[in-house]
């Protein structure tokens, strides 16, 4: 099957399509963006984390077909130009970063949840991002960068 | 044919900051661009996907195996079999017993009996279920106890069932105490659940040869296995590594690496192989469960007078680390303590169960799980702090292990208990609590009513490098040249970035010894010397002196051309701000000038200090190179009616030697914490009857951003006079006395015995 989807603002087609492909599978080998992460396929880790129509989904979960006429923002997405999005300045900055898998997801989320809200208590992070693994990290500097984030994010 | 598209990125960084301080990892920003090329990105136009086909019984013999129908499937381009193996179908990392591809018998569920490749992974999928294998399904072998000393049971491997066994005996061991204490603990088996999937892509080359580019730890013990397995000479199977996505031991082992290359020489395409989560479960080792059986003795005023202990390690199908883990579990089997007397015997064994093998504190987990279980019990039995019976035994500078080597390093072990003892607790819980911070959380099962609150100790020692003898080491390539009139370092070694920063520690060494800031990290590669595995925390130290040894020859290089220069040579001559300074602090040269088109380049390699094997018999010998020290304090809240726990706080205090880039180390720090908290309240493969029961990380639970409770770290610096810079490996430590820490506190908590980790509800409520 063909799809069509925009990705990044652009709109995009994916010509001979199983049936069974997910999106995920349409943006990493179809359409070369790679940067959503393929870590467990099974909606479990949040790596795939993408927006679909501005909603955060797991886009190993989402049927290919699904993805017709949607609009989707990947993590490839999130910078303008050279100008990173302020939870991608303080993923690096704040050392949340390590192998980095976990990362493409992980950002997404914790863009949205600034976007939702815009001062979140430890708490409120922690809910948030709960359904993203880093097996590296122990989570404490991602909460660091979220926090520092949001406080960039409340400067611009 | 060409390297592939979205291949290992060269890493250049203008960040400055030398040893000692934090600079940002040099991959960071790709990394949060998406742009990072990890193993499972990798792609290459007109490259096939590899599938495996995989044993569905933990031991069985093939009858038939039949794979026409498979390969007359459309889209499929080649079946292999274990006679398709060119080369010898047998690897290993200790022992060579394990095959590319079963033969006549399996071992283990999981065991790969087939490969394939297709042109689309879905195609791939529906064909293995076209290969046809006859199994005449066998009884398995799951109990590593019995498997010790049964002569009896059928034997797995020409050998028999002993993988390796390991005697120690210090002092007299038949010693006597005022005071006894005993236990019988076990450890469920725990998985590295690295996130980034096993994937690679393997590409044919003209020469007959192939090049795979793959996320690993070790990339030359790879080469040596898999060229092997190939039939062909190492020169014709060249690895290099692309991104990878957390390792933490499971990434040792070969998965991919010759059944890829395998379906790329058939097939004269490149071939992809990218494990999904459920295939990730069976296509690496784990982490050794064990039971162990420990006997104290100490007088009255809590001094310990002997150890006694058995340990079993079920090493499953082949041997993987095996003998490492009973070397690593026997000579740290009594902690980061004095004890006179000891006697301590270890098993390490062959059975049906998932293949056990390397995993972040190699070996000591089991034992310091043990141990500290011990240590309370010590302490309630002398009516004495558990902190401070810990204090009172602390070995310390100059004390003899068990194995008999004296340690002339710093050994702040008592320091540490104190200083993780100080930090301040969380405050006690009063009136009414926001329900997401107690057990249970925002399920809603409590507010507060039937919750108590225990603390708990947890301390280890871990050996750094690798042990017993082995001469390991690692090798760096620096060339020093001028690029837009400026001087640049370029850093080359085989060394894998697994995630955690050794690109950025190589970046601030080169900048610290050659006084410069613009160093870039070649990707690593076989194409330079070995540089070891990334793991028994020895990539710092290892790889870390192997640059510092390489930027010194080029320094004297530069030198030697600036003396030829000046005609005399300059007294004390150092490197800074990319000028050469004299011992005077006279610039007598500018290094982008004196080199001008001439390009500097020195290959280095640093070999630690040498070891040696234990006695066979009295488990004696100088076996380590240097040790970790760390100590954790747990503070866990129990809900006694539904079992549950929260972790309310976790600190660590831990000795590094010298913080190389101090934010990296904390963030290792807190990191391993997690994978201790892991396994002792959630963490474990369950395995029946050989068979793995919860391949998934919908049943193989990880620690959660809601599971991790804040930390407080305080970090050491001791340095030792043995090791460059006087660095103390950091990686593995805090992941050994993060668990009996926890599980320590859940004792205290609940005043019950649990012998077992990970601790689950029904062990609470007795259900
Ligand atoms: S890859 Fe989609 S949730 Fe794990
Ligand atoms: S940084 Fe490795 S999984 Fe999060």
């Amino acid at each position: 099957m063909r799809v069509n989807v925009t990705v990044n603002g652009e709109p995009r087609r994916a010509d001979n399509v199983w049936e069974g492909e997910s999106l995920l599978y349409v943006l990493r080998e179809r359409l070369g963006l790679p940067g959503s992460k393929n870590a467990c396929e099974q909606g479990e880790c949040g790596s795939c984390t993408v927006y679909v129509d501005g909603v955060p989904a797991g886009a190993c979960l989402v049927a290919a077909g699904q993805a017709e006429g949607r609009d989707v923002v990947t993590v490839e997405g999130l910078a303008e130009g050279d100008a990173l999005d302020p939870v991608q300045e303080s993923f690096v900055e704040q050392g949340a970063v390590q192998c980095g898998f976990c990362t493409p997801g992980l950002l997404v989320a914790a863009h949205d949840l600034i976007e939702r809200v815009p001062e979140p208590s430890d708490v409120e992070i922690r809910e948030a991002l709960a359904g993203n693994l880093c097996r590296c990290t122990g989570y404490e500097k991602i909460l660091d960068a979220v926090r520092d984030a949001a406080a960039k994010k409340a400067l611009r | 044919m060409s390297a592939p598209a979205r291949s290992p990125q060269e890493l250049q960084d203008t960040i400055a900051g030398g040893i000692g301080e934090s600079p940002l990892r040099p991959d960071g920003t790709l990394k949060v661009r998406g742009e990072f090329a990890y193993s499972s990105d990798l792609w290459h136009e007109d490259m096939l996907w590899g599938a495996t086909l995989r044993s569905p019984h933990p031991h069985a013999r093939i009858v038939r195996l039949d794979v026409s129908r498979a390969l007359a499937q459309p889209g499929v381009h080649a079946v292999l079999t274990h006679e398709d193996v060119p080369g010898e179908n047998v690897y290993g990392l200790k022992y060579q017993d394990t095959p590319a591809l079963a033969g006549d018998l399996v071992r283990y569920q999981g065991e790969p009996v087939a490969i394939l490749a297709a042109d689309h992974p879905e195609i791939a999928r529906q064909a293995l279920k076209e290969i046809v294998v006859e199994y005449d399904v066998l009884e398995p072998i799951t109990d590593p106890e019995r498997a010790a000393h049964d002569d009896t049971l059928p034997k797995l491997h020409p050998g028999g069932n002993l993988v390796r066994h390991q005697r120690i005996v210090k002092g007299d061991p038949a010693a006597t105490a005022d005071v006894v204490v005993s236990g019988v603990y076990e450890i469920g088996m725990q998985d590295q659940a690295f996130l980034g999937p096993e994937s690679g892509l393997a590409v044919p080359a003209e020469d007959g040869g192939v090049d795979l580019y793959l996320a690993t730890q070790w990339l030359h013990v790879d080469q040596r296995q898999t060229a092997k397995a190939l039939g062909l000479p190492l020169e014709k199977v060249r690895l290099t590594l692309s991104g990878v996505g957390g390792a933490f031991g499971g990434r040792e082992d070969l998965s991919m690496q010759i059944h890829s290359c395998m379906l790329a020489l058939r097939t004269g395409r490149p071939v992809k192989m990218s494990y999904n989560r459920l295939e990730s479960f069976f296509g690496h080792v784990h982490r050794h469960p064990a039971k162990m059986y420990y006997e104290h003795g100490a007088t009255k005023d809590g001094e310990l007078v002997y150890v006694r202990a058995k340990m079993y390690f079920d090493g499953g199908a082949y041997a993987s680390k095996t003998p490492v883990v009973v070397g690593n579990g026997t000579t740290l089997s009594v902690g980061p303590y004095n004890v006179p007397n000891a006697h301590i015997e270890g098993w390490g064994v062959y059975t049906n169960n998932p293949t056990c093998g390397a995993m972040r504190g190699l070996g000591a987990v089991q034992p310091t799980y043990a141990y500290e279980s011990q240590m309370d019990k010590l302490a309630a039995a002398l009516g004495l702090d558990p902190a401070e019976l810990r204090i009172r035994n602390a070995m310390s500078e100059g004390s003899t292990v068990v194995t008999g080597q004296v340690v002339d390093f710093p050994a702040p072990v008592a320091e540490l208990v104190q200083r993780v003892r100080d930090l301040p607790l969380p405050p006690e819980p009063t009136g009414e609590r926001d329900i997401r911070d107690l057990p249970g959380g925002a399920s809603n099962t409590t507010h507060g009513e039937g919750v108590v609150r225990g603390i708990g100790y947890g301390v280890t020692i871990k050996n750094i490098s690798y042990a017993e003898g082995l001469d390991d080491y690692s090798t760096a390539r620096v060339r020093l040249e001028v690029i837009g009139g400026e001087p640049v370092a370029l850093v080359h070694t085989a060394a894998a970035e697994v995630g955690q920063g050794l690109v950025t520690l190589q970046q601030q060494i080169a900048r610290t010894e050659l006084g410069l800031t613009r160093v870039s990290v070649h990707p690593a590669d076989t194409s330079v010397g070995d540089a070891g595995s990334s793991s028994a925390s020895r990539q710092t130290y290892v790889t870390g002196g192997a640059v510092r040894n390489a930027c010194r020859a080029v320094a004297d290089a530069v030198y030697a051309l600036a003396a030829l220069r000046l005609g005399r040579a300059v007294e004390g001559a150092t490197l800074a701000g990319g000028k050469i300074v004299a011992a005077d602090g006279e610039v007598v040269a500018d290094l982008a000038e004196l080199l001008g088109e001439t390009a500097v380049e020195e290959t280095r390699e640093f070999h630690h200090r040498k070891t040696y094997p234990l006695d066979p018999e009295t488990g004696q010998g100088d076996a380590h190179v240097q040790y970790g020290f760390s100590a954790h304090r747990a503070v866990v809240d129990v809900d006694l009616d539904l079992g549950l726990v929260k972790v309310v706080q976790l600190d660590c205090a831990q000795d590094v030697g010298k913080a190389m880039n101090p934010d990296a180390v904390v963030a290792q720090i807190q990191g391993g914490s997690a994978q201790g908290l892991g396994l002792a309240v959630m963490e474990e493969i369950l395995v029946k009857d050989g068979k793995v029961r919860n391949p998934s990380f919908t049943d193989y639970l990880i620690p959660t951003i809601l599971d991790m409770p804040p930390m407080r770290v305080d970090v050491l610096e001791r340095p030792d006079p043995h090791a460059p810079y006087g660095v103390r490996g950091v990686g593995e430590p805090p992941t050994i006395s993060a668990t009996p820490a926890i599980a320590n506190a859940i004792r205290a908590a609940t005043g019950l015995e649990l012998p077992r980790v990970p601790i689950r509800p029904e062990h609470i409520t007795g259900t």
